[in-house]
C-alpha cells in the first residue's frame, strides 16, 4: 500500500454500519484509501492511515461517520501560531507556500 | 482594475443564500455587472479576452504561464507581497466554452489558479474561482473557506445556471474537506463531481467520462513530493536562521562582567556552523529520508537524525572550542533538528491533529530542555 501511519491509537473514524447506504462517496473523497467498496457495501480497510480531515464525514448523506475532525490541521507550525495568537490552530501563515500542497492540490 | 485596495475583504462571500447585488454598494466606480468577480488585486494579465454569454461576457482566461506570473510566484517564496497573490473569484473561461461545457472549481490562491489554468491547456472549460482568502484548496477546505456556503453563493452570483445547461460541477477532490455535495445539490441544483486530487490529471478525469482511477485519487508523498519541498522549506526558514544567529551571537559576547563584542565576532563562525549543521538534519535530511527514519514522530526522526550528526560534528572537532563549547552545539543540534522536523508535520500529507498535537506534548519541553542545557554550557564556557 505504500502509505505511512501517524499515531493510528488516537483516531476516532467510525463507520456505523446500520446507517450507511453504500453510496460510496467516501471511498471517493478519502485521500488516503481508507475505505473499499466490496460487494456493494462499504468497509473501512485502512483505518490507520486516516488523517482525520473530515472528507469523508462531510460527505457523507446519512450522517454514517463518526469523526471528530478537531478545529485545524495536523500542523506543528500552525498549532504554535495558534497558541501564541490564542486562537484555533491556523495555517494562514506564508508557510503555506512551502507546503507540498501547493503543488498537489488543484 | 483601480478599485482593488477599497474593498479588501469586504467582499460578499459566504452567508448562506444572502445574495447582495454586485452592482451596490460599490466605493468606487467598478459598478459594472462583473458576475461574482471580486476585485482584489489588479494582477488580471491572464486574461485574454471575453466570451460572451446569456448572461453577460465572462474574462477569457489564457492556459500558459507569463513571466509575471513566475515573478509572483518567485515574490511570494520569499513573503513579498503575499496578500496580493489571489485571484479575482467568479467565474472565468478557458479556452471557448459553451452552454455544454464542464465547469471545473477551484481556490483563489494563485499558484492553485496558475497550476489549474496550465493543465486546462487545450481544453473548452468554465473555471469557478472561490474565495478561499489566497489560501491553496486543501488548506481552505480545512478551514471551511473552500466550503458549500461559498460554493453555493458563488454559484448563484455568477449566474452559473444561466450559463450552462447542464448542472454538473467538478470539485478537485481535496475540497471534500470543506464541501458537502448533497447540500450543494440541495440549495444550488448542481451535483458536484469529485475530480481527481492532482490537476495534472483533471485531463484523463474529463476523457474518461468523470472516473478518476485509484491512482488519482489518493495523495501521494514520495522522494520526489518531499525533494521538492525542500528548497521552499529552506527560504522560509531563512529568516529564523537569522533571527537565531543574531540572538545568540548578541548572548554569546557576554562575558564574566563585561560584554565583548570582540568575542561576538569570534563566535559568529562557530555558530553559524551549528545552526547550519541543525538545519541540514531537520530541514534536509530528516524530510528526505521521513520514512526510512524509525519511529512515526516527526520530531523523534528530527532527534535521531540531530544526534546522529552532533555525533559526526562532535567526533570531528569541528568546533575548535572547548568540550563545553562543543556540548553546548550539539545539545543545540539536535533540539533544532527536531523542532524544524516537527514543523514538517504541515508539509506532510498524512498526519492529523490530534496526533500532532499529542506529539508535540512529549516533544516541545525535550525541545526546551535542551536548549536550556545548550545555553547553560554556552555561558559557563563563555564566563569560564
Amino acid at each position: 500500500m505504500n502509505q505511512q501511519s501517524y499515531f493510528p491509537e488516537v483516531l476516532t473514524l467510525q463507520l456505523i454500519q446500520e446507517q450507511c447506504n453504500n453510496c460510496g462517496l467516501c471511498v471517493m473523497v478519502c485521500p488516503h484509501e481508507v475505505f473499499e467498496m466490496k460487494n456493494k457495501k462499504v468497509h473501512i480497510i485502512g483505518r490507520d492511515f486516516c488523517m482525520e480531515c473530515g472528507a469523508c464525514k462531510k460527505n457523507c448523506p446519512q450522517g454514517a461517520i463518526l469523526l471528530d475532525v478537531g478545529d485545524g490541521c495536523g500542523c506543528a507550525a500552525g498549532i504554535i501560531q495558534g497558541v501564541l495568537t490564542g486562537t484555533a490552530p491556523t495555517c494562514g501563515g506564508p508557510n503555506e507556500s512551502s507546503s507540498v500542497m501547493s503543488a498537489l492540490k488543484i | 482594475m483601480g478599485c482593488s485596495d477599497q474593498h479588501g475583504d469586504a467582499a460578499p462571500s459566504s452567508k448562506l443564500l444572502s445574495i447582495q447585488p454586485y452592482s451596490s454598494d460599490r466605493p468606487c466606480g467598478c459598478q459594472t455587472v462583473n458576475h461574482g468577480i471580486d476585485h482584489h488585486s489588479d494582477r488580471t494579465h491572464y486574461v485574454i479576452g471575453a466570451i460572451q454569454t446569456s448572461a453577460g461576457a465572462i474574462p477569457q482566461i489564457s492556459s500558459r504561464l507569463k513571466l509575471e506570473d513566475e515573478l509572483g510566484a518567485f515574490m511570494v517564496r520569499w513573503g513579498i507581497r503575499r496578500n496580493h497573490f489571489r485571484v479575482d473569484p467568479g467565474l472565468y473561461a478557458v479556452g471557448t466554452p459553451n452552454e455544454r461545457s464542464d465547469v471545473m472549481v477551484t481556490a483563489n490562491y494563485k499558484f492553485t489558479f496558475d497550476m489549474v489554468r496550465q493543465n486546462l491547456e487545450g481544453m473548452n472549460v468554465w473555471l469557478l474561482v472561490l474565495d478561499t482568502k489566497g489560501v491553496n484548496v486543501w488548506c481552505a477546505a480545512g478551514k471551511g473557506t473552500f466550503g458549500t456556503k461559498e460554493l453555493i453563493n458563488r454559484i448563484q452570483l455568477t449566474s452559473l445556471g444561466k450559463i450552462v445547461q447542464h448542472k454538473r460541477i467538478i470539485l478537485p477532490q481535496l475540497g471534500a474537506t470543506g464541501i458537502a455535495a448533497h447540500l450543494v445539490k440541495e440549495y444550488s441544483g448542481f451535483t458536484a463531481l469529485y475530480g481527481p486530487v492532482r490537476a495534472a490529471d483533471i485531463q484523463a478525469f474529463i476523457q474518461t467520462g468523470y472516473k478518476a482511477t485509484k491512482e488519482m485519487r489518493r495523495v501521494k508523498f514520495d522522494w520526489y513530493d518531499r525533494l521538492k519541498l525542500i528548497p521552499n522549506d529552506i527560504i522560509y526558514n531563512l529568516r529564523y536562521f537569522l533571527a537565531l544567529f543574531l540572538g545568540i551571537s548578541v548572548l554569546s559576547g557576554i562575558h564574566t562582567t563585561s560584554y565583548s563584542v570582540q568575542q561576538v565576532l569570534r563566535n559568529s563562525i562557530p555558530i553559524i556552523k551549528i545552526i547550519t549543521v541543525g538545519y541540514v538534519a531537520g530541514l534536509i535530511v530528516t524530510p528526505l529520508f521521513l520514512p526510512m527514519i524509525p519511529t512515526q514522530n516527526f520530531s523523534f526522526k528530527g532527534l535521531i537524525i540531530g544526534i546522529l550528526f552532533s555525533a559526526i560534528f562532535f567526533l570531528s572537532h569541528s568546533l575548535n572550542g572547548s568540550t563545553l563549547a562543543q556540548c553546548a552545539g550539539a545539545f543545540f543540534i539536535v533540539s533544532l533538528s527536531s523542532f524544524l522536523a516537527m514543523n514538517f508535520t504541515g508539509a506532510s500529507t498524512y498526519t492529523s491533529l490530534r496526533g500532532v498535537k499529542k506529539e508535540m506534548k512529549i516533544a516541545v519541553p525535550i525541545q526546551i530542555m535542551l536548549v536550556v542545557f545548550s545555553l547553560v554550557l554556552f555561558v559557563l564556557d563563555m564566563t569560564n
